[in-house]
């Protein structure tokens, strides 16, 4: 069970995602409506992790965003999902940035539709995962064409799973291969992209991104 | 006959026949009343308001005397027609309230105010006094030449007549001569009269302010009307995105939820399958909806400004794009139009260029903002055919900003565009 704080401005869905992480069991420790009310709500309730919307009153601007990354920079271990409407590598960059992208997660926020999957991503995030949105690591991917031109098809295909946050396991379970061959072509993957060999799986991730980002 | 001037008039061989040479008399003349008018105004005011500005009643007359130029030149740009019948415009501004006091200061600070003022020093000092000895020196003459019998048999009994003091007829056939002669140099005294008026006219065209200065504000009024408008339809895209944002897309994610949550309770066929298409479709009208809104404006380019929105559109085009902008925030009608010129640049790249590399660059430098966008493909692009860059083209021109295409056959093409960091005309 997560105890979590939640900010959404939109009554309606609010109140979804409440009933929703209930359903599955967690609790959710404060559900407010702005940015400020959130830093107060984490303050006082000290959750495991946080779940926010980007654009919230009152500028309805990246408020969400900002919050998050503060609150972050407060509390470096404090995990953060941030939900947006948009897929913008602007804002998922800077939020990978905080903290080395320990325990951070964004996603568009159509993806708590698919309800098993957004709470298996918000249990990532709360144990120090990351997890970045397959829109949005599409557009990093395409974005960096350059040094991704030297991959096979089937390594371009690990590594974007890979930069969901996957393991080695769900990556071999999502391609139908074995683990071993997943790790055999993550290791190609690094040679071919000059990364050096770690074995943290968001180190891997990070390393990616951060090379992509560059 | 209308559509001529005097001076046109003037070189036709019919010029005698017409109403022309009246026309021109009566300019010059009717200068000679307006003019005595003005210059006594002139003298009265200025010194009964001097005598009376110790009494401060004295004031008012002294103000009245500065603004005299105003209704001179107005009865000025009316005469002109007499002759002339292009127009000589109004160049004083409407004021912006009703009101005297606003009036005045309107017309205080137009530096056409001042110039007619000059106009009806001169016109009472020296202009009528000129007019009046040309056209009366002339018509004197005529008269008294054409006079001469009348005289000789009125006045002296048939005796002598020093004409003009300076011919002496002492007979009826000489006095008649003499006659004979006044007549015939009326119609040819016509001729330097025409030109006298139409140096006259064209001294009051020089010298009255007219269009340019009323041209330019209405030229500026119209600026920032345009401006205004494309303002007007940024804020609409505006409020269209936010709506969308705030209620159908809010509304179609909790479906979707609730849909994802049915689901989980797995219920039997058909109703399972039905609940994952439901879901299916909801999740394929939220890409849709979400597409919609970055088409309409991205948030990113308020939030973020240019540079940002412009990668974001890097990411997504299908032809590789590199993006160099390193620009600060610039106003918002100014990132806005050069967004969706480079959007629009950036699509035709991908749908017709046939490049394989795209680059945008772009620098604000000075007082002005330049964003280049240059591909590596088959050139040939042209701003008239598609609507596209038309439309990109006209929203520069509202910021005063220009677009440059370069596409020869062949490649590449350099599309250029160009504007002013802040827009030149306000909206207010």
């Amino acid at each position: 069970m997560l105890r979590i704080v939640l900010a959404e401005d939109s009554v309606l869905l609010r109140e979804g995602l409440v009933g929703l992480l209930e359903r599955f069991g967690h609790q959710v420790a404060a559900a407010v409506g702005t940015a400020g009310e959130l830093t107060a709500a984490v303050a006082e309730h000290v959750p495991d992790v946080v779940v926010t919307d980007v654009r919230m009153p009152p500028g309805f601007s990246d408020e969400g965003l900002r919050a998050a990354v503060a609150l972050r920079e407060a509390r470096p271990r404090l995990p953060v999902l941030v939900l947006s409407q948009y897929v913008q590598r602007a804002y998922a960059e800077e939020l990978l940035d905080s903290c080395d992208g320990v325990g951070v997660g964004y996603l568009l926020k159509e993806r708590v539709g698919r309800v098993e999957e957004f709470v298996d991503a918000l249990r990532r995030v709360a144990e120090g995962g990351t997890v970045v949105d397959p829109e949005v690591v599409r557009q990093l991917l395409r974005h960096r064409r350059d040094p991704l031109e030297r991959l096979t098809a089937r390594e371009r295909e690990v590594l974007a799973l890979m930069a969901e946050g996957r393991s080695n396991a769900s990556v071999a379970q999502a391609l139908t291969v074995s683990e071993g061959t997943v790790s055999k072509h993550f290791g190609s993957i690094l040679t071919k992209l000059d990364l050096s060999l770690t074995d943290a799986t968001n180190r891997r991730v990070l390393a990616v991104l951060a090379y992509l980002r560059k | 006959m209308s559509s001529l001037t005097l001076r046109q008039a003037l070189v036709r061989r019919r010029y005698l026949l017409g109403a022309w040479p009246w026309r021109a008399a009566l300019y010059l003349l009717s200068s000679v009343p307006a003019g005595l008018v003005l210059l006594v105004s002139v003298v009265l005011l200025a010194a009964t308001g001097a005598a009376l500005t110790p009494v401060l009643v004295g004031l008012p007359l002294l103000l009245t005397l500065v603004l005299i130029g105003i209704p001179v030149a107005a009865v000025e740009r009316r005469r002109l027609r007499l002759i002339d019948p292009v127009r000589l415009g109004d160049p004083h501004r409407a004021p912006e309230r009703p009101g005297l006091a606003v009036w005045l200061r309107t017309r205080l600070r137009e530096p056409a105010t001042w110039r007619e003022l000059g106009y009806a020093v001169l016109f009472a000092g020296v202009l009528w006094p000129l007019e009046a000895l040309l056209a009366g020196g002339v018509l004197a003459v005529c008269g008294a030449l054409s006079a001469t019998p009348v005289v000789m048999a009125a006045v002296t009994g048939g005796g002598e007549v020093r004409v003009l003091k300076l011919y002496l007829a002492d007979s009826y056939p000489q006095a008649f001569a003499v006659a004979l002669l006044g007549v015939a140099l009326l119609p040819l005294s016509a001729y330097p009269l025409g030109w006298a008026a139409v140096g006259r006219a064209a001294l009051t065209r020089v010298l009255l302010p007219s269009e340019p200065g009323g041209l330019d504000a209405r030229i500026q009024e119209l600026g920032r009307s345009r401006m205004r408008l494309v303002d007007a339809f940024e804020a609409e895209r505006r409020r269209i995105e936010r709506d969308l944002h705030d209620g159908a897309q809010q509304r179609l994610v909790a479906l979707s939820m609730t849909l994802g949550l049915a689901r989980l309770e797995s219920p039997a066929e058909p109703l399972g399958g039905l609940l994952a298409r439901a879901h299916d479709e909801a999740g394929a009208a939220l890409v849709e909806i979400r597409e919609l809104i970055r088409g309409i404006h991205p948030r990113v380019l308020t939030d973020r400004g240019l540079a940002a929105a412009v990668e974001d559109v890097a990411d997504r085009s299908a032809v590789p794009v590199d993006v160099d902008l390193p620009l600060p925030r610039l106003p918002q009608p100014v990132e806005s139009a050069v967004y969706f010129a480079v959007c629009e640049a950036l699509a035709n790249v991908a749908r017709h260029s046939g490049a394989s590399r795209a680059r945008v660059t772009g620098r604000a430098d000075g007082g002005r903002l330049t964003v280049e966008v240059r591909d590596d493909g088959n050139g040939g692009a042209a701003t008239s055919g598609g609507t596209g860059l038309q439309g990109v083209a006209d929203r520069l021109s509202v910021l005063d900003g220009s677009l440059l295409l370069s596409s020869p056959p062949g490649g590449p093409t350099v599309l250029r565009l160009d504007v002013p960091r802040v827009p030149a005309h306000p909206a207010e």
